[in-house]
């Protein structure tokens, strides 16, 4: 089963390097992984997607519990919980496209960023099956270039993940 | 007053109580050499080759409650030590390595004996850091120690650059450490504790089955009190040898894939399994399918939260430090009205399993039986020596026939399975207990893997006894192939070996041949009369000789194959 796991480590030069390398050498998935520094500056959080049996998910848990830089981990699977991700989509936008690819994002909620005479980057937030739709309800011959972020994810009201 | 780093390095191991650092001095590590040489406090044993330090120090924190530690150069001197921190990793030593690196501005620019230490080591570390500012170094060496010995004990590598140990800065060593991601749990829920008691008291066929941690926690007299309070058998891992007294009626030997019969029969058929300080191996519980196919409640005490259900579900567990955990569960089952029955038919069951006599052999007057030469060697030393060992059917047999009953007796790697630890591991062990009887047992094979120690053995005066089994083949590959690979005996034949007294001569030492079994007590005898001298016994071996019991790979624990099925 699919899994989103939060966690805060310690934002020192290797911490990243600990959590993927403990994925790779026992063997378990990563859909996705994202990080980036908090407001406190000493704490980095991380959100990573992954899949497996409950034995698997509860090991990782532990392992990456296990490792002296992780502060906190929260599997967000186990409750309500926001998952978001941002996707930037480079499309041909010529002639007739264009028209239909602006009435396309707007549908989906997205935002051109950029224009050329030939182009459109068209800005996607959502849950990651949402970006897919998006996709998939295009031209995929107009599809230039993606670029995901992987998803993020925070509890619902008062499940917080904070030291 | 500033201090440079390599001064700061030095008084940091004065203030953490270190005796021995096992080393070897190169480029990058010289300003650190150069303080070393100007004290006397932390005495350095100068090794031949960098797995050696890491082994020696090994030896020393297993045979001791103390932290090894090691220090090695960058480059060649880290991947050196690399095998000896994978193997401390894997037994959950406590040891600090010290790795000297290329100078902070050189790093990244495949400079001259560069490597990624902390990169490199990251798998088989507890922790590791890199010291980038003089200022940090010594609230991280406080931390490495710190991390090493406390919770599930591990190896942590601290990488020095050259620049950093030439640095100066005001030097205060912190009194407390406080790393606000780690807080590793010593004291079990009470609650489970509670639970885990009434179960071993309504047990009909309870079974006790202690590993490492128990060493390692230094419980083996709460254990032996837990034991016969609820009247179980008590097995140990290969790890755990000597956390229950071997010659107590109620142990039942060792279980695994070479354990005995009635330790792995009682594994099997117990109707509550008290796990302590153990991890459910591939070695030890065979298949896991198989394991889980007969239904049994397990109670499994671990102070690492990631052992327990790892491999094996558990049904109460407690996490914890296993002296602490047991202490309370005694003090629960004493305070408790209901007293444990006798299991009486249960301690049938069990003699009726000894009756297989699992670890008989046929003994010999024409040539020597390994498992006789380790019989004599425990007769000889009363079962009081340290013993260390290499890896392979050496390994096993000592592990069979020298019974031991005292913890930290007996230092093997049991996780890694390296060969090559055993003469080092002696090396460190000996430094520790300096009056203390301390035997290597070993192969032929094995003891050529760290062999230039024998060099060091001279220089320090450490009279260690070698009890080579010199069988002239890698046995333990040799019994794979014989059982599984159709007697096709690739690349296991020991050809062109040394000649192993005139060797042990050469470097200083007394060599001994023994090639008749009515020679092996005599042979002994005479080694170990020689208190202040290394003695290398060269015993030549029945070559053919197997490890049983056997339960092969991927076979279940009473699926087992003893030595007269054959």
């Amino acid at each position: 089963m699919r899994h989103i796991i939060s966690l805060l480590m310690a934002n020192e030069a290797g911490a990243l390097s600990r959590v993927s390398g403990l994925f790779s050498a026992r063997g378990y998935n990563i859909e996705s992984l994202t990080v980036a520094p908090t407001e406190d500056e000493t704490l980095s959080r991380m959100t990573i997607v992954t899949s497996g049996s409950d034995e698997v998910i509860e090991q990782i848990n532990k392992q990456l519990n296990k490792l002296v830089d992780v502060v906190s981990v929260m599997d967000l699977s186990d409750g309500d919980h926001i998952e978001r991700e941002l996707m930037l989509v480079k499309v041909r936008a010529e002639g007739a496209d264009r028209e239909e690819l602006k009435r396309m994002s707007d549908i989906f909620r997205g935002n051109v960023i950029d224009v050329s005479d030939k182009t459109y980057t068209i800005e996607l937030t959502g849950a990651g099956s949402k970006l897919d739709s998006f996709l998939q309800a295009i031209d995929h011959k107009l599809i230039l270039e993606t670029v995901r972020t992987g998803a993020s994810g925070i509890g619902r009201g008062l499940r917080i993940l904070k030291i | 007053m500033e201090l440079t780093g390599a001064e700061i390095t030095i008084r940091c191991l004065q203030e953490e109580g270190v005796e021995y650092v096992f080393g070897y001095p190169g480029g990058a590590v010289l300003f650190i050499y150069d303080e070393l040489f100007k004290q006397e406090t932390v005495k350095h044993v100068l090794v031949r080759h960098e797995q050696a330090a890491v082994h020696a120090a090994d030896g020393y924190a297993r045979s001791t409650e103390k932290v090894g530690v090691a220090l090695v150069t960058s480059g060649p001197g880290v991947t050196n030590a690399v095998t000896g921190i994978a193997t401390a990793y894997m037994d959950s030593i406590p040891m600090v390595v010290i790795s000297g690196q290329v100078p902070t501005s050189f790093i990244g620019e495949d400079a001259f004996q560069e490597v990624d230490a902390v990169g490199i080591t990251r798998p088989c570390v507890k922790h590791n850091f890199l010291v980038k500012d003089v200022k940090d170094l010594a609230a991280t060496l406080k931390k490495a120690f710190y991390l090493a010995k406390s919770g599930r004990p591990g190896p942590v590598l601290v990488d020095i650059p050259k620049d950093v140990s030439n640095h100066k800065t005001a030097f205060e060593y912190p009194s407390t450490v406080n790393i606000r991601s780690y807080h590793p749990q010593v004291t079990g829920d009470a609650n489970l504790i509670k639970q885990a008691a009434q179960m071993l008291l309504e047990a009909k066929r309870p079974m006790v089955y202690a590993g490492g941690g128990v060493i390692l926690s230094d419980a083996a007299k709460q254990l032996t009190e837990l034991v016969r309070l609820v009247d179980a058998p008590c097995t140990n891992t290969l790890m755990g040898l000597g956390g229950y007294p071997a010659s107590d009626k109620q142990f039942v030997g060792m279980l695994g894939m070479h354990g005995t019969y009635e330790a792995n029969m009682g594994m099997q058929n117990c109707d509550v399994l008290l796990a302590v300080g153990a991890r459910f191996d591939d070695r030890v519980i065979g298949n896991v399918a198989h394991f889980n196919s007969v239904p049994r409640r397990i109670i499994h005490i671990d102070i690492d939260p990631a052992s327990i259900s790892k491999r094996v579900k558990v049904d109460v567990p407690l996490v914890g430090d296993v002296g602490s955990v047991l202490t309370d569960l005694i003090k629960v089952l004493k305070s408790s009205k209901q007293k444990p029955d006798a299991h009486k038919d249960w301690w049938k069951q069990i003699d009726e399993w000894r009756g297989a006599n699992s670890l008989n052999y046929k003994n010999s007057s024409e040539i020597i039986k390994p498992q006789f030469v380790i019989e004599t060697l425990h007769k000889i030393t009363r079962g009081d020596a340290f013993i260390t060992s290499d890896v392979g059917q050496h390994q096993m047999w000592a592990a069979q026939y020298y019974k031991f009953d005292k913890p930290r007796r007996w230092i093997n790697s049991g996780g890694l399975g390296t060969m090559g630890f055993g003469l080092p591991a002696a090396m460190g062990v000996q430094l520790a207990h300096p009056g203390e009887t301390v035997a290597c047992v070993t192969g032929e094979g094995s003891i050529q893997m760290n062999i230039q120690e024998l060099s060091t053995c001279k220089q320090f005066n450490l009279p260690i006894k070698i009890i080579a089994l010199n069988n002239r083949y890698l046995g333990m590959v040799r019994q794979w192939q014989e059982f599984f690979h159709g007697n096709r005996y690739s690349q296991s034949y020991m050809d062109a070996l040394p000649d192993f007294v005139k060797l042990a001569e050469a470097y200083g030492h007394v060599g001994i041949l023994v090639e008749k079994p009515s020679d092996v007590e005599g042979a002994l005898q005479e080694a170990f009369a020689r208190k202040d001298e290394l003695v290398f016994l060269d015993f030549r071996t029945d070559s053919t000789e197997n490890v049983y019991p056997m339960v092969p790979g991927g076979k279940g624990l009473s699926e087992v194959i003893l030595a007269e099925d054959l």
